[in-house]
């Protein structure tokens, strides 16, 4: 959404104003993105399209905090949680219950949009850091939940599930990357689409004003109580989608993959991407989860001459990914989508500064 | 009035001209031991502008905020009549109901201090004036074809009819937080004119701008007042604005009401110039106190 517009572009009806594209350049942007998206699978080996694929399901879950933080403004810390919620109840329901996964996975996002609603409930009366407090209490019980309570894995502290299949269609062990990479593209796409028509809409427009002038909101009649309650059952309803998802993908759901750091990288990585910005969102995921990559990468390429560096990995990963996010806060706080914007801008004005 | 360039009223009251549209009975406000209200009460009548001013600390806001919903008074109600398009009436009191509610009810108001949503665009802020006539369906919205797409464009239409009135044309797409001041007052006066309100009120529309920029924001208000024919509650310091556009005003000084009456009975109603310049005997203190200083000195 930028503020500028190019000259030369004259709206002549509402309908055409309300697109999302309106330049040539714009819609060549798009198809480079789409051939991009078509070739990938093609190009990529096995593990660098495993990395891709945990991308898009991060993509699915930082579209849905953002949703909630960047968009509402109710600081949450439960995302580990939620998607735990989500993760457990997609596997329970196919494995166990022997449901169809893509029913299952509704469910699931249906169950995590409601337990989401119901942990929204402090937002009515707490804001900013007390809120934050409400939903890192909220990440304790689910996980206190997950570890201790034994029905939910029959006692064996994790669920494997079998490989996924879609109404008898079983993904092929040899092209397993490649199967997962469309659907969750699709799946990832539909949610970014999902999430920015959103935001063109009286709905998302109430829950932006939520976040900006609160009482003001409420004196043109905006109901706060159901704008809040709605945006954390859209938001969690995201996080549900990106839980049962991981579940699926990974074919294991155990505690671990839903703690608290969880909850902090997926904060990351909409502040890294841009608070309140749906491509910011997808800019953020890429980052937070090719940064360890590269980390390792470097590492494995310099590990040879000083042995010292792959010792310590875990704590130079930790140190970076503190040192990214002091750095985006201090140099381009509203994140990489505002970066890129800046770019575009340059390029536009170019030769002049503005 | 209907104009070809304007096709959308924005007066959303249905009563005549001249029938009580807003009843003030008996209301008083304590925060703790402080009164901010005492047994206030006065009737605003369809079709007025009308002004509510007192010195500072008067109890002004804070009137406005129990119309509002944003306070609820210990004491006394407020009565809202509305009309149908068919002419049945109804009486709604506000004291006891939330904002968003009072907002369902075409009560719309503008804020002190600039209450806008400072990330969005000012068309993105008229938009959400329109919140109260739109439904919000999550599903419909995130299909954005069909329904939602629609209702953006039908509920635009209003809001570019606003947008002309006030001459926000060129800001439509800039972010309000972006904006002069003066455009801020008025876009928000945008925003409350975006309801359709039955009921407008004004918070200090014209504070902190030169003459030049209160004679522009005086001539949308009566642009709104005579145009569309919306009643106006209006607190203002500047007595030139308020003798010269209201056909109404009340005086409040330390939460009492003083005065009510045309803007000639009020300026010579003696409590009210007591209020604004001080009495003579408060005068023969100050006089003698500045002698004795002289004296010291």
């Amino acid at each position: 959404m930028s503020n500028v517009t190019a000259t030369g572009i004259y709206h002549r009806t509402y309908a055409s104003e309300l697109r999302l594209r309106s330049t040539r350049a714009e819609y060549v942007r798009l198809g480079l993105m789409v051939v991009l998206l078509l070739v990938l699978p093609f190009v990529l080996d096995n593990y660098w399209l495993s990395i891709v694929n945990t991308i898009l399901i991060a993509v699915i879950g930082a579209v849905g905090l953002n949703i909630l933080v960047g968009y509402t403004g109710q600081i949450s810390l439960g995302q580990g949680g939620f998607m735990a919620v989500g993760a457990y109840s997609s596997a329970i329901l196919a494995e166990r219950m022997g449901m169809p996964v893509p029913v299952a996975i509704v469910l699931a996002v249906l169950l995590t949009a409601a337990i989401g609603t119901f942990f929204g409930l402090p937002g009515l009366r707490l804001k900013g850091l007390y809120l934050a407090i409400a939903t890192l209490a909220s990440q304790q019980i689910i996980e206190f939940v997950i570890r201790r309570w034994g029905w939910l894995t029959e006692d064996r502290g994790y669920i494997t599930l079998d490989r996924l299949s879609i109404f008898g269609w079983t993904l092929p062990r040899e092209s397993f990357e490649q199967s997962w990479y469309w659907i969750l593209m699709l799946l990832a796409l539909l949610a970014v689409l999902a999430a920015r028509n959103l935001f063109r809409t009286g709905l998302g427009r109430s829950f932006m004003a939520v976040r900006d002038q609160d009482i003001a909101a409420e004196a043109i009649g905006v109901n706060l109580t159901t704008a809040k309650l709605t945006a954390f059952a859209v938001s969690s309803g995201f996080v549900g989608l990106a839980g049962a998802l991981t579940a699926h993908y990974t074919e294991t759901v155990t505690w671990e993959a839903f703690t608290l750091n969880v909850s902090i990288t997926y904060l990351a990585m909409i502040i890294v991407g841009g608070l309140g910005s749906i491509a910011g969102a997808v800019y953020g995921a890429i980052f937070m989860s090719l940064l360890p990559v590269l980390i390792r990468t470097v590492a494995d390429v310099v590990g040879p001459a000083a042995p010292w560096l792959s010792n310590q990995l875990p704590a130079i990963q930790n140190a970076v990914f503190g040192l990214v996010i002091i750095l985006f806060l201090i140099i381009e706080p509203r994140g990489l989508n505002r970066l890129w914007e800046r770019m575009k801008e340059y390029v536009r004005y170019w030769p002049f500064r503005y | 009035m209907l104009t070809r360039a304007y096709q959308h009223s924005l007066n959303g009251s249905h009563l005549p001209d001249g029938e009580p549209l807003l009843e003030v009975d008996h209301v008083s406000l304590r925060f703790g031991g402080v009164k901010a209200l005492t047994d206030i009460s006065f009737t605003v009548t369809q079709g007025h502008v009308h002004a509510i001013i007192g010195p500072n600390g008067a109890g002004k806001s804070s009137m406005l905020n129990c119309i509002s919903g944003i306070y609820h008074p210990q004491e006394g109600s407020i009565r809202l009549q509305t009309a149908a398009a068919d002419g049945t009436r109804t009486v709604s009191t506000l004291t006891k109901l939330p904002p968003h509610r009072i907002a369902r009810l075409r009560v719309a108001r503008s804020f002190q201090n600039i209450e806008l949503f400072s990330h969005l665009t000012v068309l993105e802020n008229l938009m959400l004036g329109r919140h109260i006539h739109m439904k919000h369906n999550v599903a419909a919205s995130m299909l954005w074809f069909g329904p939602a797409r629609r209702q953006e464009i039908a509920h635009r239409h209003l809001v570019e009819e606003v947008i002309d009135l006030l001459q926000l044309q060129a800001f439509r797409n800039k972010p309000v937080g972006s904006l002069a001041y003066g455009i801020q007052k008025r876009v928000e006066l945008g925003r409350a004119l975006c309801i359709q309100p039955a009921l407008l009120l004004l918070d200090e529309p014209m504070a902190g701008m030169n003459a030049e920029e209160k004679e522009d924001m005086a001539r949308y208000i009566l642009d709104v007042h005579e145009l569309a024919g919306v009643t106006v509650v209006l607190i203002e310091h500047d007595m030139n604005v308020v003798m010269d556009i209201s056909d109404r005003v009340s005086v409040l000084d330390f939460g009492r009401l003083i005065a009510d009456g045309t803007p000639d009975e009020v300026k010579a109603d003696p409590a009210v110039v007591e209020a604004y310049l001080g009495s003579d005997t408060e005068d023969a203190a100050v006089k003698e106190a500045l002698a004795t200083l002289q004296e010291d000195a």
